[in-house]
Formats: C-alpha cells, sequence, structure tokens
C-alpha cells in the first residue's frame, strides 16, 4: 500500500512538471518576479546587495514553490483530472503529497538557479549542508501553505487572490528587505509567526550574513509549519469528496 | 466466442463483484439516494437506467470511493468501500461521464501516466498503452494531444485509460452521452466486446435503448430508489397492455384504418409507416379479423406478427414517467 502511494507521489509531481510547471507562466512567476524585485534594491544600493542574497533566496523558494499550485489544484478539480487521480488505487494523502511534490521539486530548480548564480558571482561562502536543508524544508513548507490556501476555494482566480496575500505580507515582514529586528515590536511578533522569517534566518546563517541566529530552531519550526499546513489541507480536500 | 446458453447459465450461477444494501447519500440535506439494494453478478452487463438526477452517478461515485455514503453498506470486487475501497481500485476502472484526461498530454503520454498510477510494470506500460490504442483504431493518433482529438476519440482514449491495468469490473457512466450516431454505435460493440472477454461493466444510461441492447439485467432508478431490477425481457413482461399485433398488407388501401376499426375484434388501428398496429381483444381475434378483411379485399399479407411491449413501455410503465421528459431533461435524442 504504502509503495503504491509512493509510486503515485512520485508520478503525479513528475506529470504536473510536464504539463503546468515548466511552462512560461510558472517559470516567469517563480524565478523572474524574485529578480526583477531584487534588482531594483540593487540599483538603489549597489553596495549592500550582499545581505539582500538570503531574502532574494528566500523570495524565489517562497515564489516558485507557489508559482503555479492554483492551477495544479483548483484547474484539476474544475475539470475532473483531480477526480481522475483519485481513482487510482492511491490515497487521497497520496494525491495531494504528489501535487506539494511537484511545487517542490519546480521550486528547487529555480532556487537552486538563484542560489548557484548569486554565491558564485558574489564569491559567497555557504554551509551548504545547511542551506540546503533550509531551502528543502522551506519548500515543503510554503508548497503545503500553497496547497492549504488551494484546496480552501473552489476557482482558480480565488485561489491566486488568497496565495497573494500571505505571500506580500511575507515579502515585507519577514526580513528579505528589512531586518526583522528593525521592525515595531508589534509588528516583530507578527515576522515570526510567519514561516518565511524562518528561512531567511536559516539561508542568513548557513550564508554566515548574521551569527545570532538559532539555526536548529529554524529547522524545526519549519517542519512544524509543513505538519500544521498539510494535515488541515488533507482533511479539506477530503471534505470535498465527502 | 462462448454460447449463448453456456453464458447465461455462467451468469446465473456467478459471484457478486457489487453487492449494495441501504446505501444512502444525502447532500446538504438534500436525499440523493435512498437505501437502495442490488447486486451486481460477475461477467454480466448490469444497466442503471434512470433520469438525469435519479442518483445514477451518484451511486457510482460511492462504489467507486469518490464519495461516501450517508448509510448503508457495498462490497466492490470483496472490498467494503469505506476501508478497502483503495484495494479494490487495483480490479475496477472507470469511466467518467466527462472525459476528463489531460488536455496537454498526448493520447500515448496520457495512457502511459494512467499505467504508472496503476502500477503497471514498466517494461509493460508502452506495449500496453499501443494495444489499447489499436483496439480503439486511434495508434495514428498516439503523438496527438488530448486537446486536439474528437469529442468520440476523448471518450475513445478515456475508455483505454479505464482499460490499461486490465480491470475484472469497468464502471461506465453515460458513455455514449454527446457522441454522434456512428461513434455511439461503434462504442456499444466495443462494451459488448469487453464484456465477451470477462469484464463485468456497471453501466448508467438513460438511453433506453442501449440498455436493452446491452444489459443482461437492468436496475431501473427514480428519485434515487430502485423502483424495478430485472433482465430486459423480464421488465417488458410486466406491462399489461392489450393484446396487438403488427401487420402490412399488400397493397395498403387508403382506407384501411376505418375498415378494420370496424371490423369485430379489433378495437384499434394506429399506422407506423406501411405498417399497422392493431389492438383487440385477444391474438385469434385479431389474427381472424386480419386474415378475413384481407380476403375480402383481395389483399397480401406481407407481413404480421404480434407486437412485443417494448423496454419504453415498461419504463413508462412502472416510472409513471414520461419518455419525452427522461429524455428532455438530459437533452438526450
Amino acid at each position: 500500500m504504502w509503495k503504491d502511494n509512493l509510486r503515485g507521489i512520485y508520478y503525479i509531481a513528475i506529470k504536473d512538471m510536464k504539463t503546468y510547471y515548466l511552462k512560461p507562466p510558472a517559470v516567469s512567476w517563480g524565478i523572474a518576479f524574485p529578480l526583477a524585485w531584487i534588482l531594483a534594491f540593487y540599483l538603489r544600493n549597489p553596495q549592500d546587495f550582499r545581505e539582500l542574497v538570503p531574502g532574494l533566496i528566500a523570495m524565489t523558494v517562497l515564489f516558485s514553490t507557489t508559482a503555479a499550485e492554483a492551477v495544479v489544484i483548483n484547474f484539476e478539480l474544475r475539470l475532473g483530472s483531480l477526480e481522475r487521480l483519485l481513482l487510482a488505487p492511491i490515497s487521497l494523502s497520496a494525491v495531494l503529497l504528489g501535487k506539494i511534490l511537484g511545487g517542490v521539486i519546480f521550486g528547487f530548480m529555480m532556487t537552486a538557479i538563484v542560489t548557484l548564480g548569486t554565491v558564485s558571482v558574489l564569491g559567497l561562502q555557504a554551509n551548504a549542508p545547511f542551506l540546503v536543508l533550509i531551502i528543502i524544508l522551506s519548500l515543503f513548507a510554503f508548497s503545503s501553505l500553497g496547497a492549504l490556501l488551494c484546496v480552501l476555494v473552489k476557482e482558480v482566480f480565488e485561489a491566486q487572490t488568497l496565495l497573494n496575500l500571505p505571500r506580500f505580507v511575507m515579502i515585507f515582514l519577514c526580513g528579505v528587505v528589512y531586518p526583522v529586528s528593525a521592525l515595531p515590536p508589534a509588528v516583530k511578533h507578527f515576522a515570526y509567526v510567519l514561516p518565511l522569517t524562518y528561512t531567511v534566518d536559516g539561508v542568513q546563517q548557513s550564508l554566515g550574513s548574521v551569527q545570532s541566529g538559532n539555526i536548529i530552531l529554524d529547522i524545526f519550526v519549519l517542519i512544524a509549519f509543513t505538519l500544521v499546513f498539510i494535515f488541515p489541507a488533507i482533511k479539506l480536500l477530503a471534505k470535498k469528496f465527502a | 466466442m462462448r454460447p449463448l446458453e453456456q453464458t447465461f447459465e455462467m451468469k446465473q450461477d456467478s459471484a457478486n463483484v457489487i453487492s449494495v444494501s441501504g446505501l444512502t447519500k444525502y447532500y446538504d440535506g438534500l436525499l440523493a439516494v435512498d437505501g437502495i439494494d442490488f447486486e451486481v453478478k460477475e461477467g454480466e452487463v448490469f444497466g442503471f437506467l434512470g433520469p438525469n438526477g435519479a442518483g445514477k452517478t451518484t451511486t457510482i461515485r460511492m462504489l467507486t470511493g469518490l464519495s461516501q455514503p450517508s448509510a448503508g453498506t457495498a462490497q466492490v470486487l470483496g472490498h467494503d468501500i469505506r476501508t478497502g475501497i483503495v484495494l479494490a481500485k487495483k480490479e475496477f476502472g472507470v469511466v467518467p461521464e466527462v472525459s476528463n484526461l489531460y488536455d496537454e498530454l498526448t493520447a500515448l503520454e496520457n495512457l502511459v501516466f494512467m499505467a504508472q498510477l496503476y502500477g503497471v510494470p514498466s517494461d509493460e506500460r508502452v506495449k500496453r498503452t499501443e494495444e489499447l490504442l489499436k483496439t480503439f483504431g486511434l495508434f495514428e493518433k498516439k503523438g496527438a494531444r488530448f486537446s486536439t482529438l474528437s469529442r468520440g476519440m476523448k471518450r475513445a482514449v478515456t475508455i483505454a485509460a479505464a482499460l490499461i491495468h486490465r480491470p475484472k469490473l469497468l464502471f461506465l457512466d453515460e458513455p455514449t452521452v454527446g457522441l454522434d450516431v456512428v461513434n455511439a454505435r461503434s462504442l456499444r460493440s466495443l462494451i459488448q466486446k469487453l464484456n465477451h472477454q470477462g469484464v463485468t461493466i456497471f453501466l448508467t444510461t438513460h438511453y433506453l435503448e442501449e440498455a436493452d441492447l446491452l444489459c443482461d439485467r437492468i436496475a431501473i432508478l427514480v428519485r434515487g430508489q430502485v423502483v424495478a431490477l430485472d433482465t430486459s425481457d423480464n421488465l417488458k413482461q410486466l406491462v399489461k397492455s392489450e393484446p396487438a399485433c403488427e401487420v402490412r398488407f399488400a397493397p395498403t388501401p387508403e382506407e384501411v384504418i376505418s375498415d378494420l376499426e370496424k371490423q369485430r375484434g379489433i378495437h384499434r388501428v394506429e399506422s407506423s409507416g406501411a405498417n399497422l398496429h392493431l389492438y383487440g381483444e385477444s391474438m385469434p381475434s385479431l389474427t381472424e379479423a386480419i386474415f378475413q378483411y384481407a380476403s375480402q379485399k383481395g389483399l397480401e399479407i406481407a407481413s404480421i406478427s404480434s407486437a412485443k411491449p417494448t423496454l419504453e413501455d415498461a419504463f413508462v410503465q412502472i416510472t409513471g414517467m414520461s419518455l419525452e421528459a427522461m429524455l428532455v431533461e438530459k437533452g438526450g435524442r
């Protein structure tokens, strides 16, 4: 049974890569948007660009994983293709995990390009195992968040609108551009309940940008966020087929 | 191919592949399926006949694990639908009413993807896919994207997808809806062929002629309830109608209807093209009256036969619904 589920998760993810992710809209949203955003900051202040690299990597993680999830889940729900997957001898959880894994694989590809590009061009020293671990855990957390928000609604446009809210809130509050420590106390507390804060912190520490954080805490918090997003998402999807 | 008598005997003695007891489904407080009971025997074509909204698709959704029953139990291929549906899915295939494969993938890619999901061994996936595409006459279209195929071709690929893991049981939900006459006919032949190969078929339809042609047994579903379940012939025998026969004279005189209605033993006459439908007290009195009239007028009787009740007559009598009402609801033909 678990073998069937693992096989299903893998093939659904690969199919989604082929049909949705490796297409111009997803690629451009996943990689071009963070690049354009950071370019704007670079042109404003080129001297401090190295400090912006963790934020650039974190933003790529966030936008690439959630780039096509509304299409991958809501569009398929609407067309009935998701029902076709549910008719296969795999569990509903495996179908949703396949969808989440598709976002993770695509996000990893996009983030790898941005990370390798910036780290090598700027000659940054990275703790590679921690950096990869933080990126992978973040990819799972954001892909699960995307899946949860998508199954909350019916239509593709509703899902895209709903996804934009946490994405843009996190850009401003999680240390991508402005350090969390510089935020007003009330906002700072809010930043600590957002997963991107831990991605930025984990990437900063892996690249040696800051020394004060706790990367082990980042790892556990990102795992916790993933679980907190995945389980309700599975419940909500099951409710649609109750 | 096995002889017909042998096939019938085998079906009589076969084990149940589906057993349903008290199956009930509410949607937002509305009763969609109302405590239905039935069995489907191994090797038969079982028809679920009813108008739109009768609960046919809801029943299929429950039996295939896409929806949870509100009450009642069902076993599919020996597996309880509440606890063992994932195992049952390995042995059945489903053709939904809508052809819902992936537009972005080719016919071949869609079928290979289904083979991957169903755990078909990797060295057999392409071989089985190509075999199915050949069976459906779509081998030349294997590289065509699903979105570019005609409606009939999409239907065929969707059925092929349901067969990729060689299921013992095939659920077909309104398989010919939206197909032209040629495609519908070829699909019906294919269903018969699959059944002859040993696949048990569970078919929902609102086309009476389709149910009559294909099904060994038919359950008539109205407002969520099974109101009749039997073979097509037995359902027709439930119809209480006055004796009738169909006759064609050569030549047919202009005043034939009024003349015949004056004959003793004939109650009324209806024309249907060159044929006449005569209704009377009994078959002997009808035939006597017909031969007497032909002799009086010097007419030749080109054909004569007893007119049997149709499945349509049975449906109308059992459900109290008009056939038109049933077809109009689905925009049927």
